[in-house]
């Protein structure tokens, strides 16, 4: 991709986000947040993370297809546990890359 | 607590962030050095954190450009994420809309996934007093410093980290991270459990659709498991009422 069209994606991407982030600071008053669409707003984090974060440990660079022998499997596991254990940002990318490294390591 | 001053508010909003601090440099440590690694310039990279100003559609950007992902489906899926968004700006309205242009327009700027969780709570509670968007201000700007800071570090420090680190593993790590401690309740965990196993399944599909395809499909899910429990729970509760009638 050329460095105009990056720059564009990045501007379309910047506008957008601020449009969103003002949008209720500006509208105040004039319309009101439907409330099945507040409710639906609360999953949006979960599933779209679970949607960008399962495909990309599943399948590594971008191949589509399924190898058991990947270790970025058990990496994500042991990785996950951590962080439902220890909420703990610094501790789950140490102990998941560590986890990586090290079924790497291990003969297959 | 209330504030004598805007200045005074501002600064205790600043000391309220630090401690959140440790949690966000490593994700701009990480935002920083992907991008480098990537063969972005170190300008390319700061200029896409100054105009998005957010964490995760910057690595969800950078995942996709990776798997090379059509830019349309890029810049939705960004600004999908970033939907949660309205929820702050919804919830911070009613205390920000006063002002003039000339604090609204920075300060949604600068909304982000901390300040909010700092501020709704105060704010709605009325503790904040007339000083209340200098205390968010306050968290507002420390947070953005942080941010701006670490990305800029990930790009001085990106050039000298090897390839056979395997660090694009972090990116997933750290939705992880951002991910795993948010599962509260049945509804959130089975919106994830659902919106990932779709995008699995649905990697092949073109145009990055498979993602659009189950980040829908794992809110209708949140919503669907949301509506049974409570229903569940009102029949439950219906049901006792009824036993000690009798």
């Amino acid at each position: 991709m050329s460095d105009l069209a990056l720059w564009g994606m990045f501007l379309a991407i910047g506008v957008g986000t601020f449009a969103i982030r003002l949008s209720f600071v500006e509208l105040y008053g004039r319309w009101r947040i439907p409330d099945l669409l507040n409710r639906a707003l609360l999953y949006v984090p979960a599933s779209v993370l679970a949607a960008l974060a399962l495909p990309a440990v599943v399948y590594p660079n971008g191949h589509n297809e399924f190898v058991l022998s990947n270790p970025q499997i058990p990496a994500a596991i042991v990785a996950a546990w951590v962080a439902w254990k220890t909420r703990n940002t610094i501790l789950t990318l140490a102990v998941g890359m560590a986890a990586l490294w090290a079924f790497k390591l291990i003969p297959s | 607590m209330q504030h004598r001053s805007g200045m005074e508010a501002f600064m205790h909003g600043v000391r309220m962030l630090l401690p959140l601090t440790p949690g966000v440099i490593p994700f701009g440590l990480i935002t920083g050095v992907m991008a480098i690694e990537m063969g972005m310039s170190p300008g390319m990279t700061m200029g896409m954190t100054l105009l998005f100003y957010s964490g995760s559609a910057q690595m969800v950007a950078l995942q996709l450009l990776h798997n090379g992902v059509l830019p349309v489906a890029i810049v939705v899926t960004a600004l999908i994420i970033n939907l949660r968004f309205i929820m702050y700006s919804a919830s911070f309205a009613p205390h920000l809309h006063h002002l003039p242009r000339r604090w609204t327009w920075p300060m949604s700027y600068l909304l982000s996934d901390q300040s909010f969780a700092l501020c709704s709570l105060k704010f709605s509670s009325g503790e904040l007093g007339r000083f209340g968007h200098h205390f968010y201000a306050g968290t507002a700007v420390a947070m953005w410093l942080a941010w701006q800071l670490s990305v800029l570090a990930g790009v001085v420090l990106g050039a000298s980290i090897p390839e056979s680190w395997s660090l694009s593993f972090a990116i997933p790590l750290s939705f992880l991270a951002l991910l795993v401690p948010n599962l509260r309740s049945a509804a959130i965990l089975g919106a994830a459990v659902v919106g990932g196993l779709i995008a699995v399944l649905a990697f092949k599909m073109p145009y990055n659709l498979g993602l659009v395809l189950a980040s829908i499909g794992g809110i209708i899910a949140g919503v669907l498991i949301e509506n049974t429990r409570k229903n569940t729970f009102k029949n439950m509760h219906t049901d006792d009422v009824e036993r000690g009638a009798r």
